[in-house]
């Protein structure tokens, strides 16, 4: 993976103002990818659109842990819902 | 543009605690968020308000202002203006006292933007101006980035340039002859990006010199032992020896002890950013006694000895 790919976890804390224990809490969940090299922690930028929207749950909405991980998953869920129906939708007019 | 009930849109009385406040910011926006509606215009809407009226009901001088001027916000300016005048003036100021939250009811309030988040109302923009924030976003200088960069000793003798590749980025350098091991050069402005207008941080270039030669360096004075066999150590002679630039030819003086240090004065290392400076080299003679000895050799030596006893 080029460097370029990668933004550094603290930056990335830096400019939200946030601690970095919350990207290790979602890390640990499995909620996000991460990636170490050489003592540095670094987010894959295909991670960012998905790690800003947990930050913005946690921050804004005061949202635990728990929360974020139930939401993602109902979210995960409610796109595959949306996407069967788009697919029975296609059937149905075609 | 229409006059907004802040307090109404967050469903809270307008003698409100700041807490009850938040906790209505937070049940509504759990609700309209577009993070838990996604695609869905109608919550995004529903929660630029609610993020309008959070906005300005959780700032107390926000709130003030807005519970002062009540239905005159418009004039808000003008009467800010005029009260400071006539303070000044020692006037006092009673001017208005105006509408107060009496008349706010059934206002409709419009949103100028339409898909974006953040997007406020013009009656927000008039009132307290374009510029708020989520979270209190400083300016952050820019992390520094750490590089290590290998050269040779001979590498290192000669100024050169070199391009380095820094996340993606081209960075062309140049090393000043005699750069030490471990040693550390700046470039400002280098490193990651700022945050909200901060610098750039800066990139720190360390250089690992491995020796490629036969030289020992310590500071700028370079070191070599040189082999010298017995002839010349008893005799004197000459003897061609490397030096970093080149060959020379080094005058060895006759009974030359084993271990003997000769300093060539200038032909060491260059002293880092002085053009023209040079450390010393040491040559310490190793005198080496020869070995498988023919018999007329072994003569030779018993009669010499004989002679010195």
């Amino acid at each position: 993976m080029e460097n370029d790919e990668l933004i550094p976890a603290e930056d990335f804390c830096m400019y939200h103002n946030i601690e970095y224990s919350f990207i290790s809490s979602l890390e640990d969940s499995g909620l996000i990818r991460v990636t170490a090299l050489e003592q540095h922690t670094f987010i894959p930028a295909d991670e960012l659109q998905k790690l800003e929207k947990f930050v913005r749950l946690h921050y804004d909405l005061d949202i635990n842990l728990e929360g974020i991980e139930t939401i993602n998953h109902l979210l995960e869920k409610i796109d595959q819902m949306n996407k069967e129906i788009l697919q029975l939708r296609n059937k149905v007019i075609g | 543009m229409d006059f907004v009930d802040y307090y109404k849109t967050l469903g809270v009385a307008k003698n409100a605690s700041a807490d009850d406040i938040k906790k209505a910011y937070r049940k509504l926006a759990r609700k309209f968020h577009p993070d838990v509606n996604p695609n869905d215009k109608e919550a995004h809407k529903k929660f630029q308000q609610i993020n309008e009226a959070h906005e300005v009901l959780s700032d107390p001088e926000k709130r003030k202002k807005y519970d002062q001027y009540g239905e005159n916000w418009k004039h808000a300016d003008q009467y800010e203006q005029a009260r400071q005048q006539q303070q000044q003036a020692g006037g006092g100021f009673g001017g208005f006292g105006g509408g107060g939250f009496g008349n706010f009811g059934g206002g409709e309030y419009t949103y100028s933007d339409g898909g974006d988040e953040g997007g406020f109302s013009d009656f927000f923009e008039s009132l307290f101006g374009g510029s708020r924030g989520r979270r209190s976003q400083s300016k952050y200088r820019g992390q520094d980035y750490n590089a290590e960069l290998q050269l040779s000793l001979t590498d290192a003798y000669t100024t050169h340039k070199q391009t380095l590749t820094i996340n993606g980025k081209n960075v062309r350098i140049t090393i000043p002859a005699g750069v030490e091991n471990g040693q550390q050069i700046k470039l400002k402005g280098y490193g990651s990006p700022g945050a909200n207008g901060g610098p750039n941080g800066d990139l720190f270039i360390t250089f690992v010199i491995t020796n490629n030669t036969g030289f020992k360096r310590e500071g700028n004075d370079l070191f070599k032992t040189e082999d010298l066999d017995l002839y010349t150590a008893l005799l004197g002679g000459e003897k061609t020896i490397d030096t970093m630039k080149g060959k020379i030819k080094l005058k060895v003086n006759p009974e030359t002890q084993n271990g003997t240090k000769v300093r060539l004065k200038g032909k060491g290392f260059p002293v880092y950013k002085k053009e023209g400076e040079f450390g010393d080299l040491y040559i310490t003679w190793d005198v080496k006694l020869p070995t498988n000895l023919t018999q007329k050799q072994k003569d030779l030596f018993t009669e010499l000895s004989k002679l010195s006893s």
